[in-house]
């Protein structure tokens, strides 16, 4: 515990805003925030799911965020306009290249087959325990894993057959989830729906971004096969990557939309 | 050439290419020259501080003028407000005009004036306007100078403020008037409002539609500068809601620490002015 308080203090540990460590040590449990999706590419929106959750959770007075990992998902999901993952990963770290926290790893991606989203998490985990944050190593208390995502995908788990059942239960009851709520979603709704849900409720943190800020990829990658703009909505650098690799030069989403299992996987 | 206007064929011959005009994607020049309108868009606003929503005004608008094929967006202004408007929280001008600055870095069409908040008095948007085209018949543009024909000079905003016109004794009728005849409209439509609807429900704005243009921002992207100020003053993270430079910004001159949106809303006379 004391090795961890320390710690706090080190160079480069994530705080947001002024985390009060008044005289008499608090004790914050360590958290790891990992994000699974498509990043097709990363925009603003994938970026501030990631603040909006570490100030939701430092808010709480009981967590420390250490750090915050995006994981492009593999090639092989084959989801319609998927661009190349070493295009995806680039841009992540393109954009990710202001950030002292959060990082983009690349391991999902290079796997040789597409994963489900519980053994991401899984793999993360043993990382952790293994090596510590990149930023802390292990002279922390082992993080806590949680999965950050949206809660378009927390709603995803009432689909039929998209999610297995153990899955869903593993993810919240051994991970966490914190979801952060978009235009149009209830997510208390659907953890009520749901009696997985509802029994580890305790470990579902529901965030709120006040800003609606509904930057979605396809809308990204439609606006960029029609030659319009999109500065503003991605981070520069991300934008002169793909003009650069000419990437989603043509775009399908104008036919009809296809059924996705998407997995937890964020678009 | 085949027009008999000889700043029109300069405009198409040779402006497209030159190093610096403001294209959005690809703008076709056929063969057979396209003479489009120059058009500047200037938005009015308290830019308190600037982000990137005020920033994708400018995007979508560009746009959808040249998508209609008759326009040529030549560049835009944004034009902080006069810190004698005494809106809440209101930071200095100079603060606002270097936030702009700074945001505006990255583009290669749009600046930040400052004339605006120099002057001595608080001033109505049109007389904004009406200074901003004079110094374009006089100067021509920033980019282009004298060498084009003088642009159209547009007022740009989003749909609340086209709302804001129905207000009783917020705007003069004749202001109204001057802006949708002489100079014209670009409204980007954002969440829960019916651009449509104002246009229809009002006498002066039915007359000139033609010279209202209605741009639609099919994403989401309603970062109000309210929200960012309530986010600073509570030490939240505002990060990818506006550019890295105006954050770094606020924190080192400590803007925002404080912030009064919680009392009760103020009745704001925000004529014409983007929050």
């Amino acid at each position: 515990m004391k090795k961890w308080t320390h710690s706090m203090h080190r160079g480069r540990v994530a705080t947001a805003g002024d985390v009060d460590v008044p005289g008499k040590m608090k004790t914050r449990i360590p958290v790891v925030l990992l994000a699974c999706g498509s990043f097709n590419p990363i925009t603003n929106m994938h970026l501030r799911l990631f603040e909006v959750a570490r100030d939701h959770l430092h808010q709480t007075g009981l967590y420390q965020v250490m750090e915050g990992i995006i994981s492009p998902v593999n090639d092989n999901y084959r989801k319609k306009d998927l661009v190349s993952s070493h295009h995806r990963v680039a841009m992540a770290r393109l954009a990710l290249q202001s950030s002292d926290w959060i990082r983009v790893d690349s391991w999902e991606s290079e796997q040789a087959q597409w994963m489900e989203t519980v053994n991401v998490l899984r793999h993360h985990q043993s990382q952790l325990l293994r090596y510590g944050t990149q930023m802390e190593g292990l002279d922390s208390a082992a993080p806590e894993l949680k999965l950050l995502c949206g809660a378009d995908v927390l709603k995803t788990f009432q689909t039929p057959n998209l999610w297995k059942d153990s899955h869903i239960q593993e993810i919240v009851e051994k991970f966490g989830l914190v979801c952060v709520n978009r235009a149009g979603h209830d997510p208390k709704g659907y953890i009520l729906g749901s009696p997985i849900l509802c029994k580890y409720q305790h470990n579902i943190h529901l965030a709120r971004e006040p800003v609606l800020n509904e930057i979605s990829a396809t809308y990204v990658r439609r606006a960029l096969a029609q030659g319009q703009s999109v500065k503003y909505l991605l981070p520069d650098a991300v934008i002169a990557y793909i003009k650069d690799h000419g990437l989603y030069m043509t775009d399908s989403s104008q036919k009809a939309r296809s059924t996705q299992k998407n997995k937890g996987k964020t678009s």
